[in-house]
């Protein structure tokens, strides 16, 4: 079975979710109760991953690799490296957080659960494919569960949001399948002389062959891969899905869409675009570090303007992405992307904590208007405490997990780009004024007649978050365990984007 | 015990208070009150203890440069490069200076802990408000404890925390919520400068130095420091004075200094122990241990450091002419607190780095030591406006004797302790050599200034508020009372500190050891030892002493003549001069000036962000939406004409030709052999054709 275990990984929520499938309607309170059995093996397979990964192999490890359609060489080819293992982690944690915060929906039980399975699929096939098609599969498999789970079981304007949502990914995503095909079309494996979609052929300069030689291509193949995955990321001006998505999305489908699906975008760069297109990589860096602080800045004041808390955090995610996009644009060192791959996995926590609050206060209030709020830390002390602690990680209080990989982003960048990151900088201070502001307008002040019978937080909502706050401060006081898988793999991705020509 | 051994225990130090903050902070709720205060007190008094045997360990190092014990608990951050590496520890470093900190931190502290005690009795937030104030106390050791630039700023901003959570505490009042807020924001301005200097240190050295610097350590940051010379320099600025100016950014924010200090008078907020121990004592002058720390980048750049001295003296002036006019006893209180750390600045700013720390400490004692009285006073009056008071010194003597002592140490009257300290670092600033020529002696003026107007505030103070008749009305005087033993205990011990703290720096004319100045001179040595002593003669040393005592008499005797031989006359004269003190008691209305040109400008900016976001470019997705609607609207047209119109007539087609071979499937299976037959016999005939 350790041979096998990214296909168990990926594919054992498949199975609860053709179990809640065909489950006779009288066991539906049985659904529930899979949906999570069937995300508790993946969590400690993740934690098998986590224990055996070897910390100083750059390289690809748990390796599967079969044909698969032999007429277009695609291969079955799954691993994980020091980039996607935090993501793994990241996703397994996160799906079985979720159906735990998912317990209290009650319409079409059975729809809800089984596709949220079929995500959680797709999601860690995205993490674990190493060919290319491989990768589009999943990518597009996630399209789907999404588009309905927003769309079935979202707010009032949940249509619009979910198709929303779904073209603009669509977007992205035709925009990958041009690059993958040109790639297909402009590479060769040595070996057999055949076109290739595996990353690790693609990857190697000395298999590029026709068009991939051509410097337009290249170009373009790297701008449309950059604008696809910027509309996942997401990079302003490519974001505007993301409000609405969030706004509309149920909790946990906010959580997920924050805490995972987000990083697929920063993801794929790393995996396609820097390996494949060093040269590329290099010449774009200047562009999309810019792009990462527009994000960071309007993100932020953006996040201020609002009015509803969860628009708020879905903007505050914007912010944060930037800086994600900023630490991985430097190549003169490796401090930046480190930070980078680091912010991706602490803003993934922090985020699904976020936005795990939103849901506590929205199902006991029904509203997110955050000025009818205030003085709510009266009756809900320990719910205060908890968006206190969220709200400090996210404005990057050092001490708590997002300070380090923040600092690590903007130490990284400054080396390359010292205006910019002045710049970004100053996004603490804004930051820092609408989570402290949002914290008084609902939190502080005198007691609210309106608020008074709210209930404090639950014990199903605690169990939820606590886990992610313990992470939070763990992290900020001992990163290590995340920067040690990630070093070796990045110092080596840095030293392929430098070492090309 | 040995400091080898000593070492081990290091960081027990931070520790003990963060363990008492976690275990209160989580439990406080259902341990019960006795197990509060003995977890709070206690982790606060380990701390003192540990910091005790660590000076007396650091002392028992016979050689003064050996006196630095670096414990390295864990590896914090680790980031391989193709060459260097960043690699920061968490370490700790206990050093004269270091330890010097802890002692005020965990001394001083600790007796602010006990008197909270009683100051807090009844309020049912005890447990909150005790994990937040050992969240402080480790915070702040680990500011004073790092070994390194990063560690420090995770200090840093954790005693921002604490101050922002403790300025709120009681949070039902909006206000106070929003003072807690503008302390963070205000500090968070400052911390921006600080990171972008700790970048620009980092690279700069990084580079230059071989990447020799990856651990951020100051004993590694000052091996370094000197390449920043040969940097480039940036806009015509060399790259040491822009680095210490961003670095001295972050102190304005920390320590209260023009033109961050806004936020401090509204920290008031806070309970009155909170104002003493952080906004008082410890926090706000993390600044200028941070500068003390760094000396070594701040002599770099002469320039950077005349800035410093200048911002601290005018800080001091300028503070203390609103001092005069506050009502607020707490905001007498603040604003004098943010004039005498502009003295700190001032003194570090000249390079007497020892004598901005004995400052420090000295201010430690009695600045901690007027808040807590003036808590006791609240705490009896129920008022914080002092025109409601008058006439407590009946009432109150253990409060109104040691206020007395720390009036006379602010004041600057021999031998209390703020006499020493002052002095020195205005001695210090009429001998310094700064940038430009003669400003020395113009800072020493302004800072002489300011001695003479604090003086007088503080008269104005104790006079309003322990001499004269009571005028809080009959009910409020029937319920005046002495504070309990909680609270007094602690006034005596500060005020005896106050007294004597003095002798530990003794001036260099006085010919008795510097205690202080010896111990720190390790950590701050100079070219050719403190700058300030031996050089000069001690006429001039027994002279310049002379007239700052002779501005703190006059100060006095011009407060006590106003305010207590002819209490009609400040009307009078505030009438006179009606606008003058309209601006000075508005504080020069910079905090308007400030949410007009900083406040207001931001929000209008996030609100235009989040239209542009929503009305263009939100609307051009809308807008692409509705045109690909409209396109493909047309192209249904078309699809009906035309292409739905093919595919019709293709089906009309098969329907036709459906309706003709329909014959061919007539039901026989034998039609259905002979057609199987032919087909095969015409593949067999194809087959043989190619």
């Amino acid at each position: 079975m350790q041979s096998h275990i990214l296909s168990w990984i990926i594919f054992f929520p498949l199975i609860g979710a053709a179990i809640i499938c065909f489950l006779p309607k009288r066991l539906e309170s049985w659904m529930k109760p899979i949906a999570l059995a069937s995300t508790v093996p993946q969590l400690y397979w993740a934690y098998k991953l986590y224990v055996n990964f070897e910390r100083a192999n750059p390289s690809f490890q748990f390796v599967e690799h079969t044909s698969w359609i032999l007429r277009f060489n695609i291969d079955y080819y799954l691993g994980v490296d020091g980039v996607s293992m935090p993501m793994v982690l990241l996703t397994a944690l996160l799906s079985f957080i979720c159906i735990l915060a998912s317990w209290n929906i009650d319409k079409y039980i059975r729809g809800y659960f089984s596709l949220f399975l079929l995500l959680d699929t797709a999601m860690m096939g995205v993490f674990c494919a190493l060919d290319f098609f491989l990768f589009y599969i999943f990518w597009e498999l996630m399209l789907l569960p999404m588009y309905f789970l927003i769309g079935v079981w979202g707010g009032p304007k949940k249509e619009y949001a979910a198709i929303k949502f779904f073209l603009f990914t669509l977007v992205g995503s035709v925009f990958m399948l041009i690059a993958m095909l040109a790639f297909y079309f402009g590479s060769v494996e040595p070996a057999t002389g055949l076109h290739s979609f595996d990353f690790t052929i693609l990857a190697n300069q000395a298999a590029h062959i026709g068009i991939l030689k051509d410097p337009v291509v290249r170009w373009g193949c790297y701008l449309l891969l950059l604008i696809g995955f910027a509309i996942k990321i997401p990079l302003v001006p490519f974001h505007t899905w993301l409000p609405d998505a969030h706004v509309e999305a149920p909790t946990a489908i906010s959580v997920i869409l924050a805490g995972v699906l987000l990083k697929m975008g920063t993801y794929g760069l790393i995996r396609i675009s820097y390996p494949v297109l060093p040269d590329m990589a290099r010449a774009f860096a200047p562009v999309v570090a810019a792009f990462g602080l527009v994000s960071i800045i309007y993100g932020a004041f953006c996040a201020m303007a609002q009015k509803d808390l969860k628009k708020l955090i879905a903007y505050s995610s914007i912010s944060h992405m930037g800086f994600v996009v900023l630490g991985m644009s430097v190549f003169s060192n490796t401090i930046g992307i480190n930070g980078a791959i680091l912010q991706m996995f602490n803003h993934g926590i922090i985020t699904a904590m976020l936005f795990l609050l939103v849901g506590v206060i929205y199902d006991r209030a029904h509203t997110r208007d955050i000025d009818g709020f205030g003085g709510l830390a009266h009756n809900m002390p320990v719910f205060a405490g908890y968006t206190g602690l969220a709200f400090m990680a996210g404005l990057g209080l050092p001490g708590l997990s997002s300070f380090i990989s923040e600092a690590l982003c903007l130490i990284g960048a400054f080396q390359t780009y010292k205006v910019m990151t002045v710049l970004a900088t100053t996004s603490i201070i804004i930051t820092a004024g609408y989570f402290l502001w949002t914290m008084q307008r609902i939190f502080l002040g005198p007691m609210n007649e309106r608020w008074e019978d709210l209930p404090e937080i639950s014990l199903r909502e605690a169990a939820c978050l606590t886990p992610l706050a313990i992470i939070v401060v763990v992290l900020g006081f001992y990163p290590m365990p995340i920067l040690d898988m990630i070093g070796a793999t990045l110092r080596n991705t840095v030293h392929l984007v430098v070492a090309m020509r | 015990m040995d400091p080898t051994t000593f070492k081990d225990y290091l960081f027990l130090i931070p520790l003990l208070p963060f363990a008492g903050a976690a275990i209160n902070g989580i439990l406080g709720r259902r341990l019960g009150l006795r197990a509060v205060h003995l977890i709070a007190l206690g982790s606060v008094l380990g701390s003192f203890v540990l910091s005790v045997a660590g000076f007396l360990a650091l002392v028992s190092i016979k050689s003064p440069e050996a006196r630095r014990v670096v414990s390295v608990l864990y590896q914090w951050i680790l980031i391989a490069g193709q060459t260097g590496s960043f690699h920061i520890n968490v370490a700790f470093l206990l050093d004269p200076l270091s330890s010097v900190m802890c002692l005020v931190v965990t001394g001083v502290g600790f007796f602010i802990h006990v008197y909270s005690v009683g100051y807090m009795h009844g309020d049912p937030g005890r447990a909150r408000y005790f994990a937040y104030l050992n969240l402080f106390t480790f915070s702040m050791l680990v500011l004073v404890l790092a070994d390194n630039l990063l560690l420090m700023f995770v200090g840093w901003e954790g005693v921002g925390l604490c101050s922002y959570l403790l300025i709120g505490f009681w949070f039902s009042e909006l206000d106070n919520a929003r003072a807690g807020m503008k302390a963070f924001i205000a500090n968070r301005v400052g911390d921006f400068g600080f990171f972008v200097g700790l970048m620009l240190l980092f690279w700069t050295l990084y580079v230059s130095s071989g990447q020799a610097v990856g651990s951020l350590s100051y004993g590694e940051l000052k091996g370094a420091a000197p390449l920043l010379l040969d940097a480039e320099p940036i806009l015509g600025l060399s790259v040491p004075t822009i680095i210490c100016l961003a670095l001295f950014m972050g102190a304005t924010g920390k320590s209260a200094q023009i033109p961050l200090y806004v936020w401090l008078p509204d920290a008031m907020a806070g309970p009155t122990p909170v104002s003493a121990l952080i906004h008082a004592a410890t926090m706000v002058t993390a600044g200028v241990f941070m500068i003390v720390r760094l000396n070594f980048l701040y002599l770099l750049s002469p320039v950077a450091l005349s800035v410093v001295a200048t911002v601290g003296a005018l800080t001091a002036l300028y503070a203390a002419s609103i001092a005069i006019t506050q009502n607020d006893i707490k905001k007498v209180l603040a604003y004098s607190t943010i004039s005498q750390l502009g003295y700190m600045f001032l003194g570090v700013g000249v390079s007497a780095f020892a004598a901005g720390i004995f400052h420090l400490v000295t201010h430690a004692f009695f600045k901690a030591l007027l808040f807590l009285g003036a808590g006791s006073l609240i705490h009896a009056a129920h008022t914080n406006d002092i025109r409601k008071m008058g006439g407590l010194r009946a009432h109150m003597p253990a409060t109104f004797f040691t206020f007395m002592v720390a009036f006379l140490a602010i004041a600057g009257i021999p031998p209390f302790a703020g006499f020493f300290s002052k002095d020195e670092i205005l001695f210090s600033t009429f001998n310094a050599h700064l940038a430009a020529p003669g400003l020395g002696k113009l800072l020493w003026l302004v800072g002489l200034m300011g001695a003479g107007l604090t003086a007088f505030y503080m008269t104005r103070l104790v006079i309003v508020t322990f001499f004269g008749e009571f005028r809080g009305g009959e009910s409020a005087e029937e319920k005046l009372h002495e504070s309990p033993r909680t609270m007094t205990g602690p006034l005596v011990i500060l005020a005896v500190l106050s007294a004597v703290g003095g002798f530990i720096g003794l001036p260099a004319v006085t010919h008795l050891p510097n205690l202080i100045g010896g111990f720190l001179e390790p950590v701050v040595a100079l070219k050719g030892g403190a700058a300030s002593h031996g050089s000069h003669s001690a006429a001039l040393e027994l002279g310049l002493m002379a007239v700052s005592v002779a501005a703190a008499a006059a100060g006095i005797y011009l407060g006590w003549y106003l305010y207590h031989k002819r209490p009609e006359l400040p009307g009078a004269l505030r009438e006179r001069f009606k606008n003058l003190h309209a601006v000075v008691y508005n504080k020069y209305y910079v905090d308007e000036a400030y949410d007009r040109l900083f406040v207001r400008p931001v929000i209008a900016i996030s609100r235009g962000t989040g239209r542009f976001d929503l009305g263009v470019i939100d609307w051009v997705v809308n807008a692409l939406a509705r045109a690909t609607e409209r396109i493909s609207a047309g192209i249904g047209w078309e699809d009906l004409k035309v292409v739905d119109g093919l595919v019709n007539a293709i089906a009309d087609a098969v329907k036709y030709w459906g309706y003709h071979t329909r014959r061919l499937t007539t039901g026989k299976v034998n039609h259905y052999l002979y057609s199987v037959v032919l087909g095969l016999f015409v593949l067999y005939l194809l087959v043989l054709i190619t």
